[in-house]
């Protein structure tokens, strides 16, 4: 990477702060891209929930990815930190999102080196929107990427949640939000539970209880795993910063959520 | 037409030389010190927005004396070659040494092949698994290289400074201690007559060994008035 006489020219260059571009103009080749389209036959990650608490954002996903009628991985991670204070979901073409992930991850914290701040959440948003721009091409053949993007929000002192469809359209959600294929089996489990003034643990319930709603109507949304233990990945954020909760602290949530529905079918939340 | 004097390449090196040396010796000294759970950097900046030391990778920190848009831009293009290499293969693949490496060539290519060469010192460090795993490069105006052990200075009186963090420096120092000796030694050799470092004059920043991605962190001044005065 480096010629024998120091490093190229577009290290040294006054440029914007953003990864992307600077990848872009160096090694467009390194993009996130797919050479065919082969969108049936590559594997697809489905439900995504995001909600507002009273403390800022809980975010989970399930594990499983899909290929047409086969289950492609059970443990698919589909939740993920995005930087200190912001995490993202993805579903659609798993490969594509994992990397588009990747590299907004370096896109954000490449500015925060750069310029000695961190982006706003609303300027984290936009950037996001951009890039999924640039993948409209894929979108249209049929690799297409939704994310979902929730952080706490330093200067106004809140979570929000941010949801995109391909084309790069950005729209703020107030409350909650779902994208997959289960979205709408989710969304209407969380229009029931949802509280706005819900404490953290308790928003973490009620986006378990839709997930567990997603899997049960959605064949690719999967359900929680208790012979193996796999169990929907979630994120937190709030004043604190962002973080991935353990398998120890969702667990016993998880259990008492299949325990509860033994008896009754909404789980006795309500 | 006129011919041009005759100047021999050592008179024309040594010329550079001292013409970055100069440059240099203008600024003010930073001091990096090596203690038991990392790297702390201390620099002299009563600025608080244009930074002397500054994050790369997750376990790699920069630090520059001389002229600010010159080691700025040369801190920009670490950034984008650290973040490059981590995105293109892994996050571990990027390492201390080949930062060094490319500023080296970097450096050297300037001064020999440009009129005016780079009015800048840098520091490379890098925090390891355990203190014999950490690393600290100084990086000359002419792109020469040296691997430090323990503690360096840079800057304009580096070489007292050095002398007297040699007297006072020892492995294994906790945080607090490494920091006030590295204060010490810049309100007392840092200038022509000792002076007083407050909070407010010094910009400090360690990699800590035990975080878990991100090693860099900034010490706000509270924080700093609480060790100094500790």
């Amino acid at each position: 990477m480096t010629s024998p006489s120091g490093l190229p020219r577009a290290f040294g260059l006054t440029g914007s702060a953003s990864f992307a571009e600077f990848l872009a103009t160096l090694h467009p080749d390194r993009l996130p891209a797919a050479s065919t389209a082969q969108g049936a036959t590559a594997p697809h990650g489905t439900t995504i929930v995001a909600l507002r608490t009273a403390d800022g954002v809980v975010m989970a996903g399930d594990r499983r990815a899909t290929m047409g009628n086969v289950i492609a991985q059970h443990d698919i991670e589909k939740v993920f930190a995005a930087d200190e204070f912001s995490v993202i979901g993805i579903a659609g073409t798993a490969g594509l999102a994992v990397e588009l992930v990747r590299l907004f991850q370096v896109e954000l914290e490449h500015y925060e080196k750069i310029e000695g701040v961190p982006l706003s959440l609303d300027g984290k948003a936009n950037r996001l929107a951009s890039m999924l721009r640039g993948q409209l091409g894929l979108a249209m053949q049929g690799l297409a990427v939704v994310p979902l993007l929730a952080g706490y929000d330093t200067a106004r002192r809140t979570g929000r949640i941010f949801s995109y469809d391909v084309t790069g359209g950005r729209y703020e959600e107030h409350d909650f939000h779902a994208v997959g294929s289960g979205s709408a089996f989710a969304r209407g489990s969380m229009k029931k539970l949802y509280r706005a003034d819900a404490s953290t643990s308790d928003a973490v319930r009620v986006a378990l209880e839709a997930l567990y709603d997603a899997a049960d109507d959605d064949s690719a949304t999967g359900g929680p795993d208790l012979a193996r233990g796999i169990y929907p990945v979630v994120a937190v954020a709030d004043s604190q910063g962002a973080r991935i909760l353990t398998e120890d602290e969702v667990g016993p949530d998880v259990e008492r959520i299949v325990a509860d529905r033994r008896t009754r079918q909404d789980g006795g939340t309500s | 037409m006129s011919v041009p004097f005759y100047v021999s390449p050592e008179q024309l090196m040594r010329d550079k030389a001292d013409f970055a040396r100069k440059g240099i010796a203008r600024g003010r000294s930073v001091v990096v010190v090596q203690y038991e759970g990392g790297i702390a950097f201390v620099a002299e900046n009563p600025s608080r927005a244009l930074h002397k030391i500054s994050e790369l990778y997750d376990r790699i920190g920069f630090a520059a004396v001389g002229k600010y848009n010159e080691f700025e831009s040369l801190r920009v293009a670490g950034v984008r070659l650290a973040d490059l290499r981590g995105y293109s293969y892994d996050r571990t693949d990027v390492t201390g040494r080949s930062l060094a490496n490319a500023y080296a060539q970097t450096l050297g290519t300037i001064f020999t092949e440009t009129a005016k060469p780079y009015e800048v010192e840098l520091i490379v460090a890098e925090v390891g698994p355990a203190s014999s795993d950490d690393q600290i490069y100084r990086l000359m105006f002419d792109g020469s290289v040296s691997d430090e052990q323990g503690h360096v200075a840079m800057g304009g009186s580096a070489e007292a400074i050095n002398a007297a963090l040699a007297q006072g420096w020892r492995t294994d120092m906790p945080r607090e201690e490494a920091i006030r000796l590295a204060v010490d030694v810049l309100s007392a050799h840092g200038d022509e007559s000792p002076r007083a470092l407050g909070a407010s004059d010094l910009e400090v920043a360690v990699l800590e060994r035990q975080r878990p991605r991100r090693c860099f962190v900034r010490l706000d001044s509270d924080v700093l008035s609480d060790i100094l005065s500790g």
